[in-house]
């Protein structure tokens, strides 16, 4: 179910394209957390177009990868990447967050093919993904379970007693991957609360552990793509920028809250060659 | 209660090959059998019940039916968002069952206490509550809820709790399961208080005054046309509970009778909205929240006294 293997030229285009389009949905619906968005697109390719072993025909096939989105503030950009992946139409696109309409601010159970899991409180998502990668154990069934959490999401008590049950459970089948931006919503996640070292904590919970530059698609790729026979849970520690792809939104953590203008649009999908 | 409800959920482990048993770090011997029976079917998970319930939505959306089991207080209160987000707004399969509820622990204190759980979880649109009376009750409510295609919490006792029915009572969810047929009053008992109930039910005959008595063991979905039949053949209508006063089962009916504008005096017999710091034994612990046998059949003579006259 593997996506024909995609080069490097394009999915870099790909993710151009889904940051001009999250900024233009930002602007367009009113909705927030543009920096967070940015921030974990390339890991969105990078798991879309190649780790994650899905069929956008075949949505709810038994066999599928499962991808839980648990920092459901960034759905734009997963609704982006689905729709660009081909579960549904881009143009729906336009009507992110429209009233009643099933492409909500935050993901619903059941809105467009694709997501897996209705997040917005953070800190479920791993929890549920580890009962996902069991169910696969129990019914002796192949497919792997991703789960792209926020470091901010990580002050959480809940994610560490997920951390602490999948490799009690040895889910080799499950896979973290933590989008390290190093903000949340009002000030640095390392300063927040004492959350470096993380990819130490990740490893002394027992996870098997790797750091990779979170904006290195072919870096990406090699860290989320997954390899047979294991036992132990994994965690990709991604480093990333809030707001990347766009210069004036990098690192600043205004852009947790605020919406583009018109003129910031337009500046945005000019720096995206877009 | 709960040894009923390891035989049970070991029966129907064996004709269902979906069900899972999750456990929040209790019951470990309780247990043994169902482990050695179905080894890959059991999970510890630990003292760790927020992500418990969580474990427990991912195994149901995908396929299983899961039940998870620990002391009452620590599976409700604290895995609330769980429940309300992982299961109800999924509306996931999975069954919960908070063991110890109402006064069970009494010794242990107010962290122990479950008097408060219908309360919270009462307001989570798709959950089915239900709070059996007695061993029977717990196995046919745990046959039904693997049944539902939603969640369900089971709400049950500790152990050696008086058994009131001889035989397995009719069950369905929503109905209740009418114990003594009388006139002067209907009284509704739900959970682990029952065999307090029917003791005053007795104690009231005695003193010549017949009372209906039914055991009510779903607390929500609540039956509209139920309660109107019975808002149509008695005056006064008693709620019995081992739950605080706020946003308990009497508080359930209270709302329902309003919205319906049924003609019926309600009588709310339930734990004092306060922290219970005495200890002592389960029976103690009722007698001072007014909830002993004796108390009951008091309340409810005053309240037919006061409507006969």
């Amino acid at each position: 179910m593997t996506a024909a293997r995609v080069d490097l030229a394009t999915l870099e285009q790909y993710s151009r394209e889904i940051r001009g389009t999250v900024v233009q949905m930002s602007h367009a619906s009113g909705a927030p957390h543009l920096g967070s968005n940015l921030s974990c697109i390339d890991i969105l390719v990078a798991a879309y177009w190649d780790a994650v072993r899905i069929d956008p025909s075949q949505p709810s096939d038994p066999g599928r990868d499962r991808f839980i989105l648990s920092k459901g503030h960034a759905a734009a950009a997963l609704y982006a990447t689905l729709a660009l992946r081909g579960f549904f139409p881009i143009e729906q696109l336009r009507r992110f967050n429209e009233v009643g309409y099933h492409l909500p601010e935050q993901p619903a159970p059941d809105c467009v093919p694709g997501v897996e899991l209705a997040t917005g409180s953070l800190g479920h998502g791993l929890g549920v993904a580890a009962g996902i990668a069991l169910a696969a154990k129990i019914q002796r069934k192949d497919y792997h379970t991703f789960c792209l959490l926020s470091d901010g999401e990580c002050n959480e008590g809940s994610v560490w007693e997920a951390a602490m049950f999948a490799p009690a459970q040895h889910l080799g089948q499950l896979t973290a991957i933590i989008d390290y931006n190093g903000w949340q919503a009002t000030g640095r996640s390392d300063e927040v609360l004492a959350l470096a070292p993380l990819t130490d904590k990740w490893s002394a919970f027992g996870w098997d552990t790797r750091e990779v530059d979170g904006h290195d698609l072919a870096a990406l790729q090699d860290a989320i793509r997954t390899d047979d026979a294991r036992q132990t849970p994994r965690a990709i520690i991604a480093h990333t920028v809030k707001g990347k792809g766009v210069s004036f939104m990098e690192d600043d953590n205004n852009w947790h809250y605020r919406i583009p203008t018109a003129d910031e649009v337009a500046a945005a999908r000019r720096e995206l060659q877009l | 209660m709960r040894n009923r409800f390891a035989a049970t959920i070991e029966e129907l482990a064996a004709v269902d090959e979906r069900v899972v048993l999750l456990s929040g770090d209790i019951g470990n011997r309780l247990f043994n059998r169902f482990k050695e029976r179905f080894p890959d079917r059991f999970y510890n998970c630990g003292v760790a019940e927020q992500n418990m319930v969580s474990v427990a939505a991912g195994l149901a959306l995908s396929g299983l039916r899961p039940v998870a089991y620990t002391i009452a207080p620590f599976l409700t209160t604290r895995a609330l968002e769980q429940i309300k987000i992982d299961l109800c707004y999924h509306n996931a399969p999975v069954v919960l069952v908070g063991v110890g509820a109402g006064l069970s622990y009494a010794s242990l204190g107010p962290t122990h206490h479950t008097l408060d759980d219908i309360a919270q979880l009462r307001s989570l649109p798709g959950l089915t509550i239900m709070a059996p009376g007695d061993a029977p009750e717990v196995q046919l409510a745990l046959e039904s809820a693997l049944s539902v295609d939603g969640p369900v919490y089971l709400r049950i006792g500790k152990k050696n709790e008086p058994v009131v029915h001889a035989e397995a009572p009719p069950f369905k969810i929503g109905e209740s399961i009418p114990l003594r047929a009388g006139s002067a009053a209907c009284l509704l008992s739900t959970g682990t208080i029952l065999p307090e109930a029917v003791a005053a039910a007795e104690d009231l005959a005695q003193q010549g005054i017949e009372v209906a008595l039914h055991s009510v063991p779903t607390v929500q979905p609540l039956a509209q046309d139920w309660l109107a039949s019975l808002a149509k053949q008695f005056a006064v209508i008693v709620t019995i509970e081992e739950h605080a006063h706020a946003g308990g089962f009497g508080a359930a009916i209270a709302e329902a009778i309003a919205d319906a504008d049924l003609p019926v005096h309600l009588v709310r017999i339930a734990a004092p909205d306060q922290f219970h710091h005495d200890g002592g034994t389960t029976k103690e612990a009722r007698l001072r929240c007014g909830l002993s046998a004796s108390q009951i059949a008091h309340r409810v003579k005053a309240a037919y006294v006061q409507r006969a006259h």
